[in-house]
């Protein structure tokens, strides 16, 4: 063999061998619980890793997050916290869980909790939070998302808000109509869409239709009219998404699109598309949960003096407001140990937030310090007056808008929050994506015959579970 | 033994070697992934915990699964109205560019422009353009010559062709440079006999140029039909497969088995279908095209 070939051989074999090295190093952490620890609770070390580290970009808040690490490892000696970025992505979430990218606790909302919890991807952490001086006080109908069918726990809720009507102060004064008295019934609903659209050739009201927002907002606007999507409890749930409720929603939607063609010109947003257009001014009212004009500020840069908020017309004998949240999970493999650490974290890092004075002025004052939204309207985790009172502690440095935000306050705790359905809830909202887009964009669509279709697509996967 | 000494001094051995790397990573990145990917549709999971053996039952739920029909007939849909206007589109263009004198160079860049624009940049942009409402970009152009305004994306039975219009657009530059290049393969001495037999511009074409690129107008065909029955990018971003699932295709829909429902079995189910389906039909094709590929 000449040298050359010999080289050329040598190099190969070298080429191939690293490559192999690479691709077998076991470096997998989901082989050892995903977080390279393992074993029983007590004073033993144990690491974990816990998500929603704020960007570098927001040094005051993610200085406050790194000194609340600080605080809790010093308090607990025995625990190691690994900070992370991680923002919980429903496209992402399997894999990283499988790749043991996923840290050992995660915020993610409401309405992903029953399929996590049905699909087994939610550490049990029943006992751990029982341990917790609160576990009897949560606010039964919050902590039933992060609970299966025989009360189990999987999950904390940290922080609920309700549905509500949101609106632009500027456009409602092009209209002539009072941005301090927004609609209270359906019908001023139409008639204000009516005449925004009218006044500003912009859309008066507008509605999501995608990725399973079109169904999240239908069920909305149907428990507002005191229908339901699913009856029953346990394994007699049924489908019932051709109740009557559903009905009028659709009939209103297909008035405002239809014959007072107030809802504008795009009939495809999703959250984050109708989130832009109503920040650009291009969108009168919309319905959304209490807390996007967090989102409208920090993603959207809304100006504060055009937004307004109020709650949803409830009407009808069993009308409720949808209600909607962030729960804090553990990674199904996490050790005994670790679920016992990660309860430790979310009770220090979330619940005293809620539950203490000086760690809620702490984050109220880190929030503030980048500017951040504080003092937009929640739902109570607890009870209302435990909210009140957190709420005051940090009255003096809330900085949004809240005056422009109590038609909604002031009456969101007198409206009987309604859960979502129970059982297969995105499939449901999926479902009714098309049912919504079918009356946004086709003058013809026949509800009834819609509906009956949707419903009988979802018993199907109801009954199969 | 003697052999295998014939086979290292032959250089086998380094051949093997140098053969390796590819193959563990082409081994690791790409048929690992599918041989996986077919056990997994036989199975429950959630990649957590131990996988339950579901045997057919992901692609019952898939067959079964009212949106399956729908997004396969939308497939087609996609895929009939990308052959109709994207198909003759790059060939006539080529023909057309190959036949200039000046400014060769300058039409094959701009062809090809869409193509280095990013797909998803590319898609954003023309949602943007399809705007429905009279100042909508398109609408206020048609609007000049009195068209308009029209649905595009917001209407059921204008979303798909809009869809068609923009990934020829963005897809056509590629093909154009493979006829252009094929073109140049077609020997002069052919136009200019067909010339002296009093042959016009369109007989030239007809009976020269075409029958010359048959071979690469056959792998063309195949590739567009292959590359359109996986339509994806389009329909995830323009319209998330509304309005009214109208397009929805097999893609989209198994993206949201996986991502959006965490449902990998079904997703997997229907992927091995898909493949099976195109491994099927490109091998038909080639079988029933053969005797015509003459390159």
């Amino acid at each position: 063999m000449s040298t050359r070939r010999h080289l050329g051989a040598v190099a190969a074999a070298v080429m191939a061998l690293s490559l192999v090295a690479a691709c077998g190093s076991d470096d997998d952490p989901a082989a050892d619980g995903g977080n390279g620890q393992d074993g029983g609770s007590g004073d033993e070390q144990v690491t974990i890793s816990v998500s929603n580290l704020p960007p570098a970009t927001e040094s005051a808040t993610r200085e406050a997050f790194l000194a609340r690490v600080e605080e809790f490892e010093a308090a607990h000696p025995n625990i190691t916290i690994e900070p992370s970025e991680y923002e919980w992505d429903v496209t992402t979430f399997a894999a990283q869980l499988a790749g043991g990218t996923l840290p050992t606790t995660f915020e993610f909302p409401f309405t992903d909790g029953q399929a996590l919890i049905a699909r087994g991807q939610l550490a049990d952490i029943t006992a751990e939070v029982q341990e917790l001086p609160y576990a009897d006080d949560f606010n039964p109908s919050v902590l039933e998302v992060a609970q299966d069918d025989s009360g189990n726990i999987f999950a904390v809720p940290t922080a609920a808000y309700g549905m509500g009507l949101h609106y632009n102060r500027s456009m409602f004064e092009q209209a002539g109509l009072d941005p301090d008295q927004p609609p209270t019934t359906w019908d001023e609903v139409r008639e204000y869409a009516d005449a925004i659209a009218e006044a500003t050739g912009q859309a008066g009201f507008a509605q999501m239709s995608q990725n399973n927002t079109g169904g999240w907002i239908l069920t909305t606007l149907t428990y507002a009219l005191g229908g339901r999507m699913e009856e029953g409890t346990g394994d007699d749930v049924t489908a019932t998404l051709d109740n009557e409720g559903t009905r009028q929603a659709l009939e209103l939607l297909r008035q405002m699109r239809w014959e007072d063609d107030s809802m504008g010109d795009n009939f495809l947003f999703d959250w984050g598309t109708i989130n832009q257009a109503f920040a650009a001014g291009q969108v009168g009212m919309y319905i959304g949960g209490s807390d996007v004009y967090n989102s409208l500020v920090t993603e959207n840069s809304i100006d504060p003096s055009t937004y307004g908020l109020t709650v949803l017309p409830l009407e009808g004998d069993d009308a409720g407001v949808l209600g909607g949240g962030t729960i804090v999970g553990v990674r199904p493999d996490a050790s005994e140990a670790e679920r016992d650490a990660a309860v430790k974290w979310i009770d220090f890092f979330y619940m005293s937030k809620l539950t203490q004075e000086e760690a809620a002025l702490a984050d109220a004052e880190a929030l503030v310090a980048t500017d951040a939204p504080l003092g937009t309207p929640a739902l109570p985790i607890f009870g209302a007056e435990q909210l009140a009172e957190s709420d005051a502690w940090v009255a003096d440095l809330v900085n949004v808008p809240l005056e422009q935000m109590m038609s909604f306050k002031e009456n969101i705790l007198d409206q009987p929050l309604v859960p979502e359905p129970p059982v297969r809830a995105q499939d449901l909202y999926a479902e009714l994506d098309a049912v919504v887009q079918a009356v946004l964009t086709d003058e013809n669509a026949d509800i009834d015959a819609l509906l009956e279709t949707a419903n009988t697509n979802v018993s199907a996967l109801v009954e199969a579970g | 033994m003697n052999a295998t000494i014939r086979w290292v001094r032959g250089g086998g051995l380094s051949t093997l070697l140098l053969l390796l790397p590819l193959l563990l990573v082409f081994g690791y990145f790409a048929w690992f992934p599918i041989g996986r990917a077919v056990v997994m549709s036989f199975q429950e999971t959630n990649l957590v915990t131990d996988p339950a053996w579901v045997g057919l039952d992901n692609f019952r739920q898939v067959l079964e699964d009212p949106l399956f029909w729908t997004s396969v007939r939308n497939t087609l849909y996609f895929t009939g109205l990308a052959l109709l206007f994207g198909y003759p589109v790059p060939l006539v263009l080529a023909v057309v560019m190959s036949e200039l004198r000046r400014g060769k160079g300058l039409y094959s860049a701009l062809a090809y422009l869409p193509v280095v624009v990013p797909p998803v940049v590319a898609v954003l942009l023309w949602r943007f353009f399809y705007d429905a409402s009279q100042t909508g970009v398109f609408n206020t152009i048609l609007g000049w010559v009195g068209l308009g305004p029209f649905s595009w994306i917001q209407e059921a039975s204008s979303a798909m062709p809009s869809l068609v219009l923009q990934a020829t657009w963005a897809n056509a530059g590629a093909t154009v440079l493979i006829y252009l290049a094929a073109l140049t393969g077609v020997r002069g001495d052919l136009y200019d006999a067909a010339e002296v037999d009093g042959a016009g511009l369109w007989r030239k074409v007809w009976h020269v140029t075409l029958p010359q690129l048959r071979g690469v107008l056959l792998i063309t065909l195949i590739l567009q039909v292959i590359a359109t029955f996986q339509v994806f990018t389009e329909p995830y971003l323009m319209t998330n497969g509304g309005p009214q699932n109208a397009t929805v295709t097999v893609l989209l829909q198994i993206y949201n088995y996986a991502f959006r429902f965490g449902d990998y079995g079904a997703a997997t189910a229907l992927s091995v279908l898909l493949a099976l389906f195109l491994a099927v039909m490109s091998a038909v094709y080639f079988r029933l095209t053969r005797s015509w590929s003459t390159t």
